[in-house]
């Protein structure tokens, strides 16, 4: 059966498009449009993705809306069945504010919005996401944020780096995150969010195909051939 | 009944926003400010059936994140 992935969109996304079109050029699935308001998602998915944007204006907190939006409680539902989650930029605030990821995602320290290519070095090869990549890659990918300030108290912290939890640091400071951590992986070890956006780093037009490994390797994960 | 929810965030985390509050009002010529942290102030009307176990929980789960935000509630009229 083919790749089956679902991609979120709330009001306000803007990276919805960039994300399905990685999705099915890279796994050669089928990726569903799936719009907030909607209350269950499609049936037999491999893959959700919650893609970068500015959802509901940012108002309040970026994301908070969003996570309180009908279709996270069906997103919430198929993490809890191990289905892969990965949320980018805008998603990864919603995972935060879902209670899906721990912490949350603060006003950069510089309070500039941070639009630019960033290095990145791979924090676990040991997961669905990151499979692919070897421990301590350097890789290189854009972020786009206002709110990408990773925080979490030290012990929230220091678990995560000892599990293995952290998928992918700055190389060096970008918005003042917690120890560099530009994305964190849950207990289970099905749902991802980071800053960086990898769906737009695909093909050397994009500057660079290191985002492509990826999705790459959460094809390869969860073991169904295109 | 009007209630104010007043949300701070808590200590130990970075205020970026009041800093650049802090850092204007000193270059205004403003001195002998130790700290500046900026929160944010709801106000909410709501019918006087609404109990306090359901403002705290309105709190809990959207006006504030329990991570890095506290919150207050003041009941006004």
């Amino acid at each position: 059966m083919a790749f089956t992935a679902a991609v979120i969109t709330f009001p306000g996304s803007n990276c919805d498009r960039d994300m399905a079109v990685a999705i099915e050029e890279i796994t050669g699935g089928t990726v569903h449009r799936v719009w907030h308001g909607d209350a269950a998602l499609p049936d037999g998915l491999d893959f959700i993705a919650l893609p970068g944007g500015f959802s509901y204006g940012d108002y309040l907190r970026s994301g908070a809306m969003a996570a309180r939006s009908p279709i996270m409680q069906a997103v919430i539902a198929a993490a809890a069945r191990g289905v892969a989650v990965l949320g980018v930029c805008n998603g990864f605030q919603v995972l935060t504010e879902a209670g899906l990821l721990p912490g949350a995602l603060l006003r950069n320290a510089g309070q500039r919005f941070i639009c630019r290519n960033v290095s990145l070095t791979v924090g676990t090869s040991q997961s669905i996401f990151t499979g692919g990549y070897f421990k301590d890659q350097k890789i290189v990918i854009p972020v786009a944020h206002h709110d990408g300030n990773y925080y979490a108290d030290a012990e929230t912290l220091d678990r995560l780096e000892g599990e293995g939890r952290v998928a992918f640091r700055y190389a060096e400071p970008v918005n003042g995150s917690q120890r560099d951590i530009a994305g964190v992986i849950n207990e289970a070890g099905n749902v991802l969010g980071m800053m960086p956006h990898p769906e737009r780093m695909i093909e050397d037009a994009q500057g660079g195909s290191d985002g492509r490994i990826l999705f790459e390797s959460v094809l390869r994960a969860v073991g169904v051939s295109a | 009944m009007k209630v104010r929810v007043h949300v701070s965030l808590k200590n130990g985390v970075l205020d970026p926003q009041g800093r650049a509050i802090h850092h204007a009002l000193e270059g205004m010529g403003f001195a002998g400010i130790n700290d500046v942290r900026a929160g944010r102030l709801i106000e909410l009307d709501v019918a006087s059936t609404v109990t306090d176990e359901a403002l705290d929980e309105m709190c809990r789960k959207l006006l504030a994140n329990m991570v890095i935000e506290n919150y207050r509630i003041e009941k006004v009229a």
